[in-house]
């Protein structure tokens, strides 16, 4: 008798998931613009970082995103069904 | 020594592979072998070609020069990519909804189909990367050059034209062969996107080589190479951030815009789930492609003499160093970048040349507009090779204008530029219903104009199309014009600010523009279909119902994507309406289908032009259109989906419909029949009753006698024969039938039919193709052959031409061999084509007709029987009837 309402429930968590997953997804190339302009505000010249150290931190942000990027993917679920009605479960 | 010619012969053999290659995939896909072809990792690949020659070579002198910057070509798109779920998602599945074939037929076909917008675009782009193309042959050449110079032998300008002349001939050759193979419903090409996949992972395979061998073979190991670079000039970080952000912007804007990019990312994409792998495999892919840049520009600087070009460091290192193997492997990796460039930048360049300019020019000067005779397909692919070749040629005639010096080197990014102005007309045509046709053309022309004056006329050096004079002083001496300084602004470097002032004020001038004019319907519609690509899963009526002619439609449709696709989609959606045969209804739904089938193969603006030809200026409802296009299509959305489960029902009715219409129609027929048939039965007994009772009475010579019995023997033969008729269609419709199994070939038994219908002698001309006919049979030949002998009499009794041909066609389609029986004459109304069949119906002249209506419900019995098909194929210009041969009996035969 208590497993009966737990079943719809566990539904919607799972779909309510998915919907994050795509927030998070919405928010990759922002997180993306904000680690890539990063050293932007570091001093320049002989007094801040050598390029060496810029260049070791552009390609770990770099790697970041793309594992970010992968793990995000692959929980990905493919849906069609479900993106119509996005807009209108966007708060779900 | 690694000898000059052995390296050709290594550049030869990789282009032969890469031909085996694309010829192997061709082959697979034709027999519908596609799924490896199309998976995730091909498509991931296939985008490397925004790795070009300039970049290969180049980014390692751009490192050479100004530092880090070179990683914001590659960080441009990486962030594309990370955005897919905001931008590439919605352009793929517009693309695909709307048979998208180009970036510039997004744009005209967004902006109510407008040929204008089309070419405009084209225009462009054609500008925007003829240098590129041209920059992507300078840098094969000099690859060329430096191996000839360590070889010993020094060139001269005529060698390296040579080179470039091969190298585009070569690729024109290429594209041609596996770019215009067929002209694919979806424009897709299996054979080149897999040799561009492979060549993707020769040119990787080839930086991280040379990449691997500097750091750890040269410097010693990630440690000592961190330390040159801390030695090296390089090495302080002096990045400008406006240069930073404004060419990261520029990259990616040209990732998205650039023609041969928007082909692998829109067109060439198979699903959309591909862009999901690709949003982490694509910037993997190029983090790896820049990862080992500078330590190869640091190692070069150290290890190269004073003034050597760094842009050729990637071959010079290696074979300074005498590592001959890996300077090949390098050079291949170049000669990848460059040709995968090449092709698919002339590809994406032909179809927009071919579908935006050339088509709608050709069918403009034929006045007749879609109904001339002759086939499109022919034209549209003849177009699209001249286009290659053209494209190719101007792209040689550009470098050797531009003498492929320091001039050429510079336009890679000012064509980025240049293409990047496609951006917020592409941008508004997606997200914004009220961007409207006329704001999209002169956001376009504004931004075109500004790029060209300030940094693409500039680039061809002082004097020689702008004079020094107005470099330094602005045309007639007004400054604030000046192409490095636009408004006075010179603080920023040039490219900057013509990129900044020309992209605000292209953005400013479309949207003021856009808010300024009024849409047309169709650009509504199509808005709004674009806009909300994800909740338009149905498209939206377009047409008023009723006001075209299927078979009008079929004709045209067969001239552009072929007979046989043609009458397959034709009959897909006849059934799909729960009708029989290949003529749908004309419902709007249908005539957007069609549109779409052409609009994949001449492009959205042609296509729609020629099927409004066809319906005959039965132009769009302006309140249909609203109606759809207005903010109420939510309310519309509801009551589609309404409709959608009534569908069901409706395709029931309509096939009720049908039947009874047909049911009506041999009613009166039938009536007409049975006194048709007492007319028949009467007439011969009416000449035997009169000449017995002649006979009977006596008093005629021998010779009348004779007459006369001839021709009570014709009657009664002719009664005979109707009555055979008769007792056979029973036999055959009560199935009591006994087929007989025999062998033969189907020439045989066509040469039989021909031969007794009496046609060799006279009257009607039969075209035949022997070599066609060559199918062996397995069934009841003489039923077979009866059906055959009732067509071609047909076509000898009713052909109405003044030379009678008969044309008997072998093709073989997915439903196996079928047989086509296509004379000249008027052919079949189509208000008869549905009844011909039944048995008790003949068309209006009976004075011709032989027999009594029979012989075509005896060959459907026939065919039925024998577990093949017979039908009338309409739009053949003439009377045509298909026969689709027993199955099962033709395939065991073969």
């Amino acid at each position: 008798m208590a497993q009966m309402p737990r079943q719809p429930l566990f539904l919607a968590r799972s779909s309510y998931r998915q919907r994050r997953l795509r927030d998070a997804i919405r928010f990759l190339p922002i997180t993306g613009i904000v680690l890539l302009m990063l050293p932007l505000l570091w001093p320049r010249g002989p007094d801040g970082p050598g390029n060496g150290q810029v260049l070791i931190y552009i390609f770990s942000a770099w790697s970041f995103l793309i594992l970010l990027s992968f793990l995000l993917t692959r929980r990905l679920r493919n849906d069609d069904a479900e993106e119509g009605n996005e807009p209108k479960a966007e708060d779900g | 020594m690694l000898t000059f010619n052995l390296l050709v012969a290594a550049a030869l053999a990789y282009v032969a592979f890469l031909f085996t290659i694309a010829f192997i995939a061709e082959r697979r896909a034709s027999l519908g072998k596609v799924a490896w072809l199309r998976g995730p990792l091909i498509y991931t690949l296939s985008l490397s070609i925004y790795c070009t020659a300039w970049t290969f070579y180049g980014a390692v002198g751009f490192a050479a020069r100004s530092g880090l910057e070179y990683l914001t070509i590659y960080l441009g798109p990486t962030l594309v990519m990370l955005g897919w779920w905001w931008f590439l998602r919605k352009l793929v599945r517009i693309g695909r909804s709307q048979r998208i074939t180009s970036i510039a037929d997004l744009i005209s076909s967004r902006f109510g189909k407008s040929t204008a917008l089309g070419v405009i675009v084209t225009a462009l782009c054609v500008v925007g990367v003829t240098p590129y193309i041209a920059l992507q042959l300078q840098s094969l050449t000099l690859s060329f050059a430096v191996f000839a110079d360590a070889g010993g032998s020094e060139w001269v300008a005529g060698d390296l034209n040579a080179v470039a002349l091969y190298a585009a001939g070569g690729l024109a050759v290429f594209t041609i062969l596996f770019g215009t193979r067929n002209l694919d419903a979806n424009e897709r090409h299996h054979g080149i996107v897999l040799a561009i996949a492979v060549e993707a992972v020769v040119k990787l395979a080839a930086l991280m080589a040379v990449g691997i061998f500097v750091v750890w073979g040269i410097a010693g190991g990630v440690e000592q190479t961190l330390a040159r670079i801390e030695a090296s000039d390089i090495a302080h970080w002096e990045q400008s951030g406006g240069r930073w952000v404004g060419l990261t912007f520029v990259a990616a804007a040209a990732f998205l815009c650039l023609p041969r990019m928007f082909h692998v990312l829109v067109v060439e994409n198979d699903n959309e789930r591909h862009l999901a792998t690709a949003s982490w495999a694509f910037p993997t892919y190029v983090m790896l492609m820049s990862l080992f840049v500078v330590p190869i520009a640091v190692v070069g600087l150290d290890l190269l003499p004073e003034g050597s070009n760094p842009d050729l460091f990637v071959l010079t290192v290696p074979l300074n160093q005498g590592r001959e193997g890996l300077a090949t492997l390098s050079f291949l990796g170049g000669f990848s970048s460059a040709t995968s460039m090449v092709i698919v930048a002339t590809i994406a360049l032909a179809t927009m040349v071919s579908n935006h300019i050339v088509v709608p020019i050709w069918l403009r000067s034929r006045g007749q507009g879609a109904m001339m005779s002759g086939d499109v397909r022919a034209v549209v692919l003849t177009a699209r090779r001249l286009s290659i070749i053209g494209v190719l040629t101007l792209g040689y005639v550009y470098y050797r204008l531009s003498g492929g010096g320091a001039a050429l080197a510079a336009i890679g990014l000012i064509s980025f530029v240049g293409v990047a102005q496609i951006l917020p007309v592409m941008m508004g045509a997606i997200f914004w219903r009220g961007a409207t046709r006329v704001g999209a053309a002169a956001g376009l022309t504004t931004g075109f104009a500004i790029w060209a004056w300030a940094l693409f006329l500039p680039s061809f050096g002082e004097g020689a199309i702008l004079s020094a004079r107005v470099l330094a002083e602005g045309p007639w001496g007004i400054g604030w014009l000046r192409p490095s300084a636009l408004f006075g602004f010179d603080a920023l470097d040039p490219l900057l600010q013509a990129a900044l002032w020309s992209m605000l004020l292209n953005t400013a001038v479309f949207v003021v523009g856009s808010l300024l004019s009024f849409p047309s319907p169709l650009e509504r519609l199509q808005g709004a279909q674009f806009v909300n690509v994800f909740e338009h899963s149905a498209g939206a009526q377009t047409w008023a119902p009723n006001s075209a002619q299927a078979e009008d439609l079929l004709i045209v449709a067969q001239r552009i994507i072929g007979p046989t696709e043609a009458q397959a989609a034709f009959q897909r959606a006849a059934r799909a309406q729960g009708k029989a045969g290949y003529l749908p209804d004309v419902t709007p739904e249908f005539v957007q289908t069609v549109e779409r089938m052409l609009a994949g193969s001449v492009g959205a603006a042609t296509a729609h032009a020629m099927v409004s030809q066809t319906l005959e200026g039965a132009a769009v409802s302006v309140e249909d259109l609203i109606a759809v296009a207005d903010e109420a299509a939510q309310i519309l959305e509801y009551s589609n989906k309404l409709e959608a489960k009534s569908a069901e029902q409706e395709r029931t009715a309509r096939a009720l419909r049908d039947a009874n219409q047909k049911l009506t129609a041999l009613s009166i027929q039938k009536d007409a029949f049975l006194s048709q048939i007492s007319h028949e039965l009467r007439t011969p007994m009416t000449s035997i009753r009169s000449f017995s009772e002649i006979l009977r009475e006596g008093g005629t010579d021998v010779a009348a006698q004779q007459r006369y019995a001839g021709i009570i023997q014709d009657e009664s033969i002719r009664l005979t024969r109707l009555l055979d008729d008769l007792l056979d269609l029973t036999v055959l419709e009560n199935g009591q039938v006994v087929l007989n199994q025999q062998e033969g070939s189907l020439a045989d038994l066509l040469d039989r039919a021909v031969d007794t219908s009496g046609l060799r002698s006279g009257g009607i001309k039969v075209i035949r193709r022997p070599a066609d006919e060559a199918i062996a049979l397995s069934t009841d030949l003489d039923r077979l052959g009866q059906v055959f002998i009732n067509l071609v009499s047909n076509a000898q009794k009713y052909c109405d031409a003044e030379n009678p041909e008969l044309r008997i066609v072998v093709r073989q389609t997915p439903q196996g061999p079928v047989v086509d029986f296509i004379d000249n004459g008027s052919g079949v109304p189509e208000a008869s084509q549905e009844v011909i069949f039944e048995k008790f119906s003949r068309l209006e002249d009976h004075a011709r007709a032989g027999g009594a209506g029979l012989g075509l419900a005896i060959c459907r019995e026939v065919m039925l029987r024998l577990g093949g098909e017979i039908f009338y194929l309409p739009g053949q210009g003439g009377a045509a009837f298909r026969v689709v041969l027993p199955k099962s009996q033709a395939m065991a035969a073969q």
